[in-house]
């Protein structure tokens, strides 16, 4: 794994933290560094010391992919336990709510894991349709970790729940000539049910364009029914678009 | 009139009530954790209940604009499982840290068993060095020396009393409960425990220093419905809406304030109806989905 250094998050952090928030996380990460045990009690405490806000100040709050204050204060907490952190993931990941869920996925590319620990916590993340949850849980880690199989079914999860495609680092060097064709599949589909398709498939798609299912999804241009006719203009319109 | 029911078992109830409570005026809930009619066999189910209760349920309330709370405790009943209720007690510190769990609770007696007492005692020990405030269920059956012997007990604690409720009080236990300087709790049921007008003519008495009332509605005959009609009874009987605020709103507020995890204000903003949680959407069919 390409491990990540938490040291830009924590300058990014401290920017952004008033002298409470600064002073009960410094003595959170100290406390975790030396009783392991700790963790189990601190971490879901930690949006109420330090905030729930964007880390970036500028960050539209719905952007599911920002991360917030909480999560760059978990992932110092979980960087700060050490060996530990591969005991109690599982652990506060099970006993989490949504937030503490995030920032276990959020951290994992920050910490030394072994596959075992930390590539189940990503695939039950993808198996839940909370949006912020299947945005955390499409980071790095994942990226570099699931398998081809499983970064098609994630990215489909994506779009069916509405997670953006464009903000996942990464994705475009993971995609198939498969998950091109799926995608175009779900468009197709889509159209078909003169329902409206976002434009941030069209990159992956195009990344191996399938001549099959591009040919079905143009077909439906000549569709005697008006609402196909209209979806099919209105999707290939955004895939110009994208290419120009 | 903001209104706030700090007891429903929501658990239990369908999205039908959330819209009717919504639409009654009522935007905060406390649920606490208790039984679900049948005893539990296994840690596992506790470990799940206590999961929705800061999870799923939480979700839910947020779909239609109620925000959400919890206590988190070792019910009565279930006390009397000795080997189980020995490893909830021991699960209990993880949950009692998180987000929006206000309070211990439900905690007290049923059958004023030992096994009752020792989890009481105990969960009170957890309230004082998790600094939470205290919940606490009085028995249905020789309900005067019970509320009694619970207020002896959580307050053996070194609890502040400001932070107790003792909840279900009737016209003879609740002066028990003023005298030793606890919150007293008034659930309004259907026919049972207290019905609103008998509340009505309690609080006209003895006022509504800290009093609250609440519709501890569950899987039995109850109505989540149950405090905006006695915010109506109320007004029936001229009491001022700033009487009934204080009742309905800041009484509540007040009291599980004292846990610092109220969150009164809206920080995750409005509900988003088209959010799923962990693969369920909460109001089929008006999602944006293939």
């Amino acid at each position: 794994m390409t491990q990540l250094q938490e040291r830009p998050l924590a300058i990014a952090l401290d920017a952004r933290l008033d002298a409470a928030g600064r002073a009960w996380l410094a003595a959170a990460r100290y406390e975790v560094t030396n009783d392991e045990d700790a963790i189990a009690r601190i971490f879901p405490a930690v949006g109420r010391h330090v905030g729930r806000g964007p880390l970036d100040a500028t960050a539209d709050r719905a952007d599911v992919h920002a991360w917030t204050l909480d999560d760059a204060a978990r992932t110092l907490l979980l960087v700060a336990l050490g060996d530990g952190a591969a005991k109690e993931l599982p652990l506060l990941y099970r006993h989490g709510d949504g937030a503490e869920r995030r920032g276990v996925l959020r951290a994992l590319a920050y910490l030394t894991l072994d596959d075992a620990v930390g590539v189940p916590l990503v695939e039950d993340a993808l198996r839940t349709n909370d949006v912020r949850i299947v945005a955390a849980a499409m980071g790095p880690y994942a990226i570099e970790k699931l398998d081809d199989a499983a970064i098609e079914q994630a990215v489909l999860k994506c779009v069916f729940v509405g997670v953006p495609l464009d903000a996942i680092e990464g994705l475009p060097e993971r995609v198939t000539p498969e998950l091109s064709a799926m995608l175009a599949r779900f468009v197709h589909e889509r159209v078909a049910a003169g329902r409206t398709v976002p434009a941030d498939v069209w990159p992956v798609i195009d990344r191996h364009p399938p001549t099959t299912e591009l040919a079905e999804i143009e077909a439906e241009l000549d569709q005697p029914v008006t609402e196909r006719r209209l979806a099919a203009q209105a999707a290939l319109s955004a895939r110009a678009a994208n290419q120009g | 009139m903001r209104i706030f029911d700090p007891h429903i078992h929501m658990t239990s109830r369908t999205t039908d009530d959330y819209e009717a409570m919504a639409a009654a005026g009522i935007e905060l809930i406390v649920e606490p954790a208790f039984w679900l009619g049948q005893p539990r066999t296994n840690i596992g189910s506790f470990i799940d209940y206590f999961d929705g209760l800061i999870g799923w349920e939480r979700f839910r309330a947020e779909q239609f604009g109620v925000s959400h709370h919890c206590t988190m405790g070792l019910n009565p009943k279930e006390a009397n499982d000795e080997a189980l209720a020995r490893e909830v007690l021991a699960l209990l510190p993880r949950y009692l840290a998180k987000d929006r769990v206000v309070a211990i609770g439900e905690i007290g007696f049923d059958s004023m068993t030992r096994a009752e007492e020792y989890a009481f005692q105990a969960q009170m020990e957890l309230a004082v060095e998790h600094d939470l405030p205290a919940l606490v269920h009085t028995p249905h059956r020789d309900k005067a020396y019970g509320t009694q012997r619970s207020i002896e007990i959580a307050l053996a604690s070194g609890i502040s009393p400001d932070r107790v409720i003792i909840d279900h009080n009737n016209e003879l236990t609740f002066q028990y409960v003023r005298d030793a300087g606890c919150w007293a709790g008034f659930t309004i049921y259907p026919e049972t425990k207290m019905d609103e007008h008998r509340l009505v003519r309690i609080v006209a008495e003895h006022g509504m220093e800290k009093t609250i009332v609440n519709s501890a509605a569950d899987w039995g005959r109850s109505d989540p419905l149950k405090v905006p009609r006695t915010v109506q009874a109320l007004r029936e009987a001229d009491f001022s809406d700033a009487d009934i605020s204080t009742l309905v709103w800041d009484n509540p507020v007040a009291f599980f304030s004292q846990s610092g995890r109220l969150e009164l204000t809206d920080e995750h903003g409005p509900a988003d109806p088209s959010a799923t949680f962990a693969g369920n959407s909460v109001l089929r069919g008006a999602r944006e989905e293939g």
